[in-house]
């Protein structure tokens, strides 16, 4: 267990290096990155004082050292619009993100599971039919035009909620008043759920798909058969004996499925002003503050990766031949 | 796989090939949704295709008189109809539309094709020679994969700036890791069968042996991936556009279309956010119903997995 632990420790490390080095060269692609920093009437002796303060005179490799010791010290360069810390600035937003991502992951796992399942064991009939239609349209629907229609149509038409604004929870509760969070969700909830169904439904398609086949993968193991013919009742049967082993797999793309929906927050932050990173990396793009938009990009892979390491530890739990074979 | 092999076999190849078509019209008669979404998409090339001819206004022509009519309206004295309506400048969201079309379909096939050559090559080549190549490809294929592509995306196209060339290598380059995954297994797995062997013992060349011996046999599993990348891909592009990072703002795109739509959400505007939205939707999904029966079609081992 601690070889396969220190085996993914060291993946993990690898990849942050992978994503820095990127992001690196992604910033020095564009030409020099001075002239971002500069106004369009600087002088050349200006442009060029500011190329040598921020130390873009020297060799690549040298900047790259620079900047992978200022990410160390927690330091990803200073936003241009902000004019404070990037760092800063992305972490102020976090909490907002995380709540919204973590909402949607639930509800994803909430309606996925019991719909996988039903479809499974009505396997051939109009509700698996339906089921996996319903599956395949999910998959097929841009999560920023569903955002959209949502305002146009539950937000705007029927009034039942409202299309922007948010009460944090997170925030408090990261700031030490546990209780005031708790507090606040019974009111946090109504904001929630559009944008969190927005961001939710694609991985909510995916994963009945998946529960749907692991599910009838399991039903056809002996042991199913051996359960059934002691008599079990059905509820047991598939409740508890396939259930387990079914799960296996929706553990596995749980990390992967945080990273989708990590990566859609973007777009539908966006459309319905959630004040979170998402809406934070539009802006930058915008204005083209490309060391926020770096920063906010190594932190989501920085999350992503932890997530990824919490899950495969929890599965090598779950499956202990995992932990043998590696 | 009969298709790959049977195709290739010179003496009796026409009758084979014939046959083949014909089992492939069958199955999807019988399938029914994968015959809509055939039909959907073949009438979606032909609209991209001849759009400059069917599109009844230039899709960029601004209109101040006849800005935001909704659909089913007309403008200056009924002398100009707009079937889908009309956006904040006057432009008829039909020819938009129809233009909106080339882009989601040229970004979507070429980058599926650039993708797909790039990690078949590299997969091939790591799975055949193993090794340093092997596992230096595999190294960065996990980097690859260890974070959601669609934020190196998006810093990539703000660095890259705007354009249809970026566009299609940024979305490429994205996918080459689950082709040369595919690729370099089932390389490994055909390295060792008798009949490359023989080939090598007659002392045929190595890219002769990758490209007439090997590649043929592992095509299939690879042209699954790609059809249902096409549908990833599609919704990819809508999502850079709607950011603003895909093809410049200036020509007309199903995403940019969204985006453009939001200002006038409150107001109600619904007709230019429904239609771009339904274009997407349609085409991503037939792809991917068209994806689905492919997989079934060639590999009927794999169809339980859907």
């Amino acid at each position: 267990m601690i070889r396969f632990m220190i085996r993914r420790l060291l993946q993990s490390v690898l990849v942050i290096f992978g994503v820095t080095l990127v992001t690196f060269l992604a910033m020095h692609m564009g030409g020099d990155p001075t002239y971002l920093y500069v106004n369009e009437h600087a002088s050349d002796a200006e442009i060029a004082a500011t190329r040598a303060a921020l130390g873009f005179d020297q060799p690549l490799p040298v900047q790259y050292l620079h900047f992978a010791e200022g990410i160390l010290h927690g330091d990803m360069g200073t936003s241009l619009t902000y004019r404070t810390p990037a760092v800063d600035v992305v972490l102020r937003h976090f909490p907002a993100t995380l709540e919204l991502t973590l909402f949607a992951l639930v509800v994803a796992l909430v309606l996925a599971i019991p719909l996988g399942v039903m479809a499974a064991m009505r396997r051939g009939t109009p509700v698996d039919g339906g089921i996996m239609l319903f599956a395949m349209v999910g998959q097929s629907i841009p999560s920023f035009w569903l955002g959209i229609m949502l305002i146009l149509a539950v937000g705007l038409g029927l009034r039942w909620l409202p299309i922007s604004g948010r009460v944090p929870v997170l925030d408090p509760i990261f700031a030490g008043d546990i209780a005031g969070g708790i507090a606040n969700i019974p009111h946090a909830i109504p904001y929630l759920i559009m944008p969190g169904m927005t961001i939710a439904f694609f991985t909510l398609a995916r994963t009945t798909r998946l529960v749907r086949s692991s599910m009838l993968e399991v039903l056809s193991q002996d042991y199913v058969r051996t359960a059934r013919s002691k008599g079990l009742s059905e509820l047991r049967v598939v409740g508890y004996h396939a259930m387990r082993n079914a799960m296996l797999p929706v553990v596995t793309m749980l990390g992967l499925e945080m990273g989708f929906l990590l990566s859609g927050v973007v777009v539908v932050e966006t459309i319905f002003s959630w004040p979170g990173v998402g809406r934070l990396v539009f802006n930058a793009i915008n204005h083209r503050d490309i060391p926020l938009v770096q920063a906010a990009v190594i932190l989501f892979s920085v999350t992503f990766l932890v997530l990824n390491l919490a899950v495969d530890l929890l599965y090598a739990q779950l499956d202990p031949r995992i932990r043998l074979h590696s | 796989m009969t298709t790959m092999t049977s195709s290739s076999s010179t003496a009796s190849a026409l009758p084979v090939r014939r046959s083949a078509a014909r089992r492939m019209w069958r199955s999807l008669y019988r399938a029914k949704w994968p015959l809509l979404a055939l039909a959907i998409l073949t009438v979606l090339i032909l609209a991209a295709a001849f759009g400059p001819l069917l599109a009844p206004h230039d899709p960029n022509r601004q209109d101040i008189i006849a800005r935001l009519k909704p659909p089913f309206s007309s403008a200056h004295r009924g002398h100009v109809y707009f079937v889908l309506g009309t956006d904040g400048l006057g432009r008829d969201v039909l020819a938009r539309l129809l233009y909106g079309a080339r882009i989601s379909l040229i970004v979507g096939l070429v980058s599926v094709f650039v993708g797909g050559v790039i990690g078949t090559m590299l997969g091939t080549l790591a799975g055949y020679f193993g090794g340093w190549i092997d596992d230096t490809l595999m190294r960065i294929a996990d980097i690859q994969l260890a974070f959601p592509f669609i934020l190196l995306a998006i810093i990539f196209m703000l660095v890259l700036g705007p354009g249809m060339m970026n566009l299609i290598l940024v979305l490429g380059i994205g996918q080459w890791v689950t082709y040369a995954r595919i690729a370099r297994g089932q390389t490994m797995l055909q390295r060792e069968k008798e009949y490359i062997e023989a080939a090598r013992a007659l002392g045929q060349k190595t890219p002769g042996i990758l490209f007439s011996g090997i590649l043929p046999n592992i095509l299939s599993p690879l042209v699954i991936i790609g059809s249902f990348n096409i549908a990833s891909v599609i919704l990819s592009e809508a999502a850079l556009s709607f950011l603003g990072l895909g093809v410049p703002t200036t020509t007309p795109t199903w995403g940019g279309m969204l985006a453009e739509s939001r200002d006038q959400l409150l107001a109600g505007r619904w007709w230019l956010a429904v239609f771009p939205g339904v274009a997407i939707m349609l085409t991503v999904l037939s792809f991917n119903l068209l994806g689905d029966w492919f997989r079934d079609f060639l590999d009927p081992r794999l169809a339980n997995e859907n």
